[in-house]
This record gives structure tokens, C-alpha cells and sequence, in this order.
């Protein structure tokens, strides 16, 4: 049966929301001062930004979903007070191939390590599933990204690609993976859990 | 000092967007070219639209470094090979394509994939690059082992075409691995 009454942005302790172009700027300036989180979350090199900045980018953001229609933006609250906690994306979507590319990360310190980011994986691939309708997802990852691994391996990626030193951080150099999660194979997970 | 431009079949030229265009718009009504080379469905684009692309392209100056591809018997225009930097990771993407037919399994593309790979690990002092091709395009994988690529890994049925979900493979050849091939074929 058909089941639209499920809530696709409602998670237990998180939900997905839209940006808030006023609240936001200042929470997100904040996390990019935060050096670990940007390393983490971004491959481009860390650059603190200033609220109007954020507040720029946040328009860039909706600007590209408005006219090249393949990327979808979440904000990450907390139920309780609805306060910002990070972001969650699909982007890169190839509507032809039926391929795109995911993202999360928990902007607050004290917000990691408590599962929420296990809660806003199983939201995104709802949606990439079973709303945008993808064949397949893929995310990329190096490989000191450790947290992240965890949780794509937990939710039964696959690593596809390892790129031979594609990384140059810390005066080192790191492999890039890649992994992908077929549709058939989040199907088959989503069933085994019911 | 060498010519780097310079191979064994081909040469390397930079040429005006307008010779670029006509080309293109001539290649691209090749739906097999489109559907070995790209992952967007086959469309035939104009010759104007394919002259605005190239400016674009050519005015991202330090992201795009892009090639013409000429015969050196006959000074004839049968393809492009660009190359991408990444710069803060020394890491770059190729794509290569002839236009022509004619030219296919020849030897000619692995020629000017030698000469971009050249070019990436000598003239932009890259780490690594890298590429991506269709797991059907098998005279591709087997021109870019050739030149030198290992398989890295495969996207698992990243492609939907005629109906069929295909893989997507993907390549990277190291500095160190580049500079040793050298050393044996010197």
C-alpha cells in the first residue's frame, strides 16, 4: 500500500528543515572557525567564514537548487528546540543515470558521537530513495574521515573506488574512497528491519 | 629542451573556438562518440552553442588546460584531451575523445594521452590524475593501461542506458609509477 502519511523529514531526536536565511548565518559562521569540523566535513581548504558570508553562500545554495534542479539542501535541528545542529545534502544528482551524491555533518562539538548522525543518514536515504527516486548514491570520503566510514559501512556501503593518494593533508598523503548503495540494497536492509 | 607538444603520431595544438565549434558540432552528431565519452544523454549541440563553451572554458584559466589533437602525417584535427586540475591535492581529471573515427584503436589516442600525462606530471607538477570511463568502452581501458593507468575501482552500475545498468571504472596513474615507465622506456 502506498504510504504518504510517514513523515520524511521527521526524525527521533532530529528533523530536516529548510534554511533559516536570518538564524542560521551566525551557527554555521561559528562551526567554520571550528577547524576539525571543516576538515571533516569539506575537502577544500578550511576558510572561516563571517556570517555575511554564510548568509551569501546560503543564497548561492538556493540559487543553484532553483535553476540546475540537482541538488536538495537540509538544515539538521534538533527536535527540542528546533536549533540548527548541521547539514545533510544530495547533490550532483544525475537524473538520467539515476546517481547522486550525499553529504552530512553534525556542526555542534557537543552534538557528535550521540547518533544523530545515524538518524539523519536513515532520513537522507529515505529521501534519496524513495522520494528523488535514485538507482544509486554515492559518497565520497578520505581515508582519515574514520567516523564517516563507520557510518557508510553501517549502513551497508559498499567501497567502490579506492584513489591512491588523493588527499594531500597534514603533509601527508591519504587514499580517497568512494562509496556507493544501490537501491536494491537499501530496499533489502529497510525490509530485514521492519 | 624537449617538445613536449610533440608525440609519435600526434601534436598538441591550442587552437581558435570557432575551428573547435565547427568540429564539435560535425563529432557530436556521432551518438556511439557521445554514448563511449560522455554520461549525459546524446544531444546534438549547435555550433554556436559549442563556440560559447569552449570561451568558457578557456576563460577558467588555471582550471582547464585543453588540447586539439593533430595527426603529425597530415596535420589533421581528430580529437581533444583536456586536463583538470585540483590543485590543493596535486590531483587532476583527463578526458580524451577523437572525433574521428577513423582514428579509433590506432594508437592515436594513447599517443596524446602520453603527451597529457607529459604534460601533468612535468609541466603542472601533479601528484596523481586520474580518469573515468564506461566499463562497455573496452578500447579505452585498454589504450589507458597502456599509458599507464591502473584500475582503482568500480562504480557499480552508475550508468542506465538502452535499458541496461552499467559500471563505471575509474583509473589513476601515481607520479612515482609515471616517472619509473619513463625510466624503462628512456
Amino acid at each position: 500500500m502506498l504510504n504518504i502519511q510517514t513523515q520524511l523529514f521527521e526524525g527521533q531526536d532530529v528533523r530536516l528543515g529548510p534554511i533559516d536565511h536570518e538564524a542560521h548565518p551566525d551557527i554555521e559562521s561559528k562551526w567554520t572557525h571550528d577547524a576539525e569540523f571543516m576538515r571533516l566535513m569539506e575537502r577544500k581548504p578550511v576558510r572561516p567564514l563571517s556570517p555575511a558570508q554564510v548568509k551569501k553562500e546560503y543564497e548561492s545554495i538556493e540559487k543553484r537548487m532553483d535553476e540546475e534542479r540537482n541538488l536538495f539542501y537540509f538544515t539538521i535541528r534538533a527536535r527540542e528546540d528546533d536549533r540548527l545542529i548541521g547539514k545533510a545534502l544530495v547533490q550532483w544528482i544525475d537524473w538520467t543515470n539515476g546517481n547522486g551524491w550525499i553529504q552530512l555533518g553534525i556542526g555542534a562539538a557537543e552534538d557528535r558521537r550521540r547518533g544523530l548522525g545515524s538518524q539523519v543518514m536513515r532520513l537522507l536515504l529515505h529521501f534519496a530513495f524513495a522520494e528523488t527516486n535514485l538507482h544509486r548514491v554515492t559518497a565520497m570520503v578520505p581515508e582519515y574521515n574514520e567516523a564517516a566510514i563507520h557510518l557508510l559501512r553501517k549502513f551497508g556501503f559498499t567501497e567502490e573506488v579506492r584513489r591512491r593518494e588523493g588527499a594531500d593533508r597534514d603533509g601527508r598523503r591519504w587514499d580517497t574512497l568512494t562509496f556507493g548503495l544501490l537501491r536494491s540494497e537499501w530496499v533489502e536492509r529497510v525490509k530485514s528491519q521492519e | 629542451m624537449k617538445d613536449i607538444f610533440r608525440g609519435e603520431l600526434v601534436r598538441l595544438t591550442v587552437e581558435s573556438p570557432e575551428t573547435i565549434a565547427k568540429a564539435q558540432a560535425r563529432w557530436f552528431r556521432d551518438s556511439e562518440l557521445l554514448r563511449l565519452a560522455e554520461s549525459d544523454p546524446a544531444y546534438m549541440w549547435s555550433e554556436k552553442n559549442r563556440k560559447e563553451w569552449v570561451e568558457k572554458q578557456d576563460g577558467q584559466d588555471a582550471k582547464n588546460f585543453r588540447f586539439c589533437i593533430r595527426t603529425l602525417s597530415d596535420d589533421k584535427l581528430i580529437g581533444e584531451v583536456s586536463i583538470h586540475p585540483q590543485w590543493v591535492d596535486a590531483d587532476a581529471w583527463v578526458g580524451i575523445g577523437l572525433g574521428e573515427r577513423d582514428y579509433w584503436g590506432r594508437g592515436y589516442g594513447t599517443d596524446a594521452m602520453r603527451l597529457i600525462l607529459q604534460y601533468g606530471f612535468v609541466e603542472l607538477n601533479l601528484h596523481r590524475i586520474s580518469l573515468g570511463l564506461h566499463s562497455y568502452n573496452e578500447r579505452a581501458l585498454k589504450s589507458y593501461e597502456k599509458a599507464g593507468f591502473k584500475v582503482e575501482g568500480v562504480m557499480r552500475q552508475d550508468t542506465f542506458r538502452e535499458g541496461r545498468r552499467t559500471d563505471g571504472i575509474y583509473m589513476g596513474i601515481l607520479r612515482d609509477e609515471w616517472l619509473t615507465m619513463q625510466g624503462e622506456t628512456a
